[in-house]
């Protein structure tokens, strides 16, 4: 038998237990490496063992982010968990499962053919055999590689995966028992903050430490390290109060200053940048003949969650264990490692539950700045958590954006010729993948060597560039990327990079075409659309909404539509919202139908489609950071306000049958046509298009003078 | 200096400066570590508790201003194995995603069922606009309370 084509983390991570575990409780562990962040991939993965193995799922139990124990796949990023990692779970768990039935056959003298699986015991012509699981497990070699050569279940056999099954984080988050990294005090536990290096290079001339003991006021360790300087005290508060007054404290040479204009997306265009043409780029066929030009813009935008960045690391008897709520526990060690100079196996690295974070926010540089006082202080438990201001601060910004849609029109009012211009920082400094790094090994004695950043390429779906390509029929495209080198503020991976902007651009462009030529934009849209799965699902949407009573333009209310499949590979999702338009925007309601293939658990997925919605209405109305001569200036909740519960839309998400189609990853699927359907829908409310992000109470004003 | 105060039924002596956050104080001495810590400032709602049942946001309370009264924790709501009927009603409508907003909302939205048992949607957006959540469950989190307001009402378990 020819193996087949093995999922990436398999690949990596061959061996059977490095995945799969029988244990004397009788359960079974799944380990995987992709993290639970509120997202319910730990659910999703004990539905795909627990009917690939035919166990109940409470006999399943997921082990996520463990260096020790688990596979290591990277990070949990670009809604590939249930793509990548599922299906690795599952083709280990048919093996594993195949192989067992071959030991419980020779255990009772039986042809295989005569047994089957139910509840994890063997069953034999139907009667349930003194052989499970657990009886043959010593028998099976699971330090073996994986072939992918077992048949997994049919579609029609799962019983599990296809269930909405509660999630199993859930209880302990709202019983208040869940541990997060925040709540885990061992005794001893010494309490550690920091103060930040205003910016790479920056230099720590002086620090008055008499000054910051006084203001502790308590038992206080000051950490230095170069430009990394810590306050650790067995009271949190005192290291808090040390923080709190450090600055004032702390004198810098070499600190940077930064002019407001950098806030704005409009500042990207003409700075330095390292160009690139993507696809085949093809020569125009004809002189433009009726070009149209428009852009589009978002700025800098925070992850903002909700608890502050926090790490337990503790060095004992040589060895450093860290428990943290990063992305990727095994790319952690390693990038401990290297900022460390310890050698990789003297570390482990645990995944813990932490408030949300949608993309790469501060949890590993946390990580990082904890290891940092753990060496210093062997033998004690150290837990350092960053103070709210920090995590504005300091965390890596989701990149501003301006995108220039320059398409020539046929004689019929469609895109002929299609030329999509974007200009972006990079979307991916994630530490480890050769373009950026933990934030303290900037404040080292001896800091890594800047590097020149670069985004995710076009097979991981871009950055900047992601979703750029419109799904619609367009006879020749091409797209002309600047990456703009040196942003005012690091910047990486946000809950769906590039696609939000370049879907808003798009859609919105898309609406001002069919108004062109006295259209509506659902018919215009089905006029340039011709695959089935897309077609349907604006259709579908259209009709949930009542579109086809959709009033006039300029009343004050608005309906709009947008449409995406997220990096054009994975997800679809239809949106349209309602929204009434004064001097602010309302969205009242919003109407979304995704295609995501097969669901393995539809509640689980519906609660990522809405929260990808009010994620996407809170960037598109209310968020941009702000910056300062010194770096970011939107440091609390007052100055960077996000969406309130009087501010949620009503909202009411779909699945379509999936029919055949395989799971596709929905997770940031919502984010880029929510957007675009409420710029669609102020646009209809308005009878202006406002094409910079946010929609804020000025930019309606000043849109409503050009009427 | 010692303090005396209840929590969650149960009375406690603790000595602390009477400076200190009572959230601090929660976490660190009493081990209740299901109050929150968001942003210190009173603008975002995870570190919600009640005292004497008024909802009061612990990160900036000084721990001295409660000696005497009467504090209610998550934890005194009910467990993950015995779910207060809000608790009970978050499950059903798996209202949530990363949880570290819901203490703080869970008391919240106790604390305008005590004294107000058949809010209208608008009186539970009210109750819980203060609050911030970042994952976007907000619509499930109105349904909860409104599902759990309805079985209190009926008396029976959500």
């Amino acid at each position: 038998m020819t193996a087949p084509a093995l999922p990436a983390s398999l690949i990596e991570n061959p061996r059977l237990d490095r995945w799969i575990a029988f244990q004397p409780d009788l359960t079974v562990r799944i380990a995987t490496g992709k993290i639970e962040m509120g997202q319910g991939i730990v659910t999703a993965i004990g539905q795909i063992a627990a009917d690939e193995l035919d166990i109940p799922f409470a006999r399943v139990a997921v082990l996520s982010g463990d260096t020790t124990h688990g596979p290591d796949e990277v990070y949990t990023t670009s809604s590939l968990s249930v793509d990548v990692s599922g299906g690795s779970v599952r083709l280990v768990c048919a093996e594993v499962r195949a192989k067992a039935l071959d030991r419980a056959a020779l255990r009772l003298n039986c042809s295989r053919d005569e047994l089957t699986v139910a509840d994890g015991k063997f069953v034999q012509n139907g009667v349930v055999t003194d052989q499970d699981y657990w009886t043959v497990a010593g028998e099976i070699d699971l330090t073996q590689a994986v072939t992918g050569t077992s048949p997994v279940k049919l579609r029609a056999a799962y019983s599990v995966v296809g269930q909405s099954v509660p999630r199993v984080d859930l209880p302990g988050k709202v019983s208040g028992a869940a541990a997060y990294v925040h709540d885990v005090l061992p005794a001893g536990v010494l309490h550690a903050r920091t103060l930040r290096q205003p910016n790479r290079g920056a230099v720590l001339a002086s620090l008055d430490e008499a000054a910051i003991r006084h203001a502790a006021r308590g038992e206080l360790q000051i950490v230095r390290e170069a430009n990394f300087v810590a306050f650790v005290s067995p009271v949190e508060s005192v290291a808090q109060a040390a923080a709190v007054a450090a600055p004032l404290h702390a004198r810098w040479d070499n600190v940077r200053q930064l002019i407001p204009e950098q806030q704005e997306a409009a500042w990207l265009k003409g700075q330095p940048s390292d160009d690139r043409r993507v696809g085949a780029w093809p020569a125009p066929t004809t002189p433009p003949k009726n070009l149209v030009r428009a852009t589009f813009s978002r700025p800098y935008i925070a992850h903002a969650s909700m608890g502050p960045s926090c790490a337990l690391a503790e060095f004992r008897d040589g060895h450093l264990t860290v428990r943290s709520h990063g992305q990727g526990m095994h790319p952690l060690r390693q990038n401990l490692a290297a900022a460390l100079k310890l050698p990789i196996e003297s570390i482990t690295a645990q995944h813990l539950h932490g408030a949300g974070c949608y993309g790469h926010n501060g949890a590993d540089d946390a990580a990082l700045d904890a290891a940092l006082v753990a060496l210093r202080l062997p033998g004690k438990c150290i837990r350092l958590q960053w103070r709210r201001e920090e995590e504005f601060g300091f965390e890596p910004v989701g990149p501003a954006m301006l995108v220039t849609l320059h398409v020539d029109l046929d004689e019929r009012g469609r895109p002929a010729d299609w030329t999509t211009e974007i200009w972006s920082p990079t979307h991916v400094q994630r530490p480890g993948n050769g373009t950026g790094f933990l934030l303290a090994s900037e404040a080292m004695a001896n800091p890594p060597p800047e590097v020149a950043p670069f985004d995710p390429t076009e097979q991981r779906g871009g950055g900047g560039t992601r979703n750029a390509l419109p799904i619609y029929d367009v006879p020749a495209h091409r797209i002309l990327h600047h990456l703009v080198v040196r942003p005012p503020v690091r910047t990486s991976a946000l809950r769906g990079l590039g696609a939000l902007p370049n879907v808003y651009a798009i859609e919105s462009l898309i609406d001002d075409l069919a108004a062109r030529v006295g259209e509506d934009p659902v018919a215009y849209r089905l006029s340039i659309l011709s695959e089935p799965r897309a077609r349907r699902l604006v259709e579908l949407v259209a009709e949930r909404s009542g579109w086809a009573s959709r009033g006039p333009s300029g009343t004050g209310t608005g309906l709009g539509i947008g449409f995406a499949r997220y990096k054009n590979r994975a997800a679809y999702a239809a949106v349209v919202a309602a929204v009434t338009v004064q001097e602010t925007v309302k969205v009242d309601r919003v109407w979304c139908v995704a295609d995501a293939g097969l669901v393995v658990n539809p509640d689980g997925a519906r609660n990522q489609l809405e929260g990808g919605i009010v994620q996407a209405v809170s960037w598109t109305l209310k968020e941009q950071v702000r910056l300062d001569e010194h770096g970011i200036a939107s440091l609390d909740w007052d100055s960077y306000p996000i969406l309130r519960f009087s501010e949620v839309p009503e909202m009411r998400v779909e699945f379509v049958e999936p029919g055949s189609n395989p799971s596709l990853g929905v997770g940031e699927c919502t984010v880029g046509p929510t957007a675009a359907a409420i710029a669609n829908a102020v646009n209809h409310a308005l009878g202006v298009r406002i094409n910079d992000m946010p929609l804020t109470r000025d930019r309606i004003m000043a849109a409503l003078l050009k009427v | 200096m010692d303090i005396a105060f209840t929590v969650n039924g149960k009375q406690h002596l603790v000595g602390a400066a009477e400076t200190v956050s009572l959230l601090e104080v929660l976490r660190n001495h009493l081990g209740l570590m299901g109050t929150r810590y968001g942003c210190g400032l009173e603008q975002c709602g995870c570190c919600m508790v009640l005292v004497d049942g008024q909802p009061a946001y612990s990160c900036t309370r000084e721990v001295g201003t409660v000696a005497g009264c009467d504090v209610t924790t998550i934890e005194g709501l009910g467990t993950a194995a015995k779910p207060h009927p809000l608790q009970r009603a978050f499950l059903d409508e798996q209202a949530g995603q990363c949880g570290y907003c819901l203490s703080g909302i869970l008391i919240s939205a106790k604390a305008l069922l005590d004294r107000n048992p058949n809010p209208s949607r608008a009186d539970i957006v009210t109750a819980l606009d203060k609050h911030l959540c970042r994952c976007g469950a907000h619509q499930r989190i109105l349904n909860a309370v409104q599902r759990a307001a309805a079985s209190l009402r009926e008396g029976s378990p959500a």
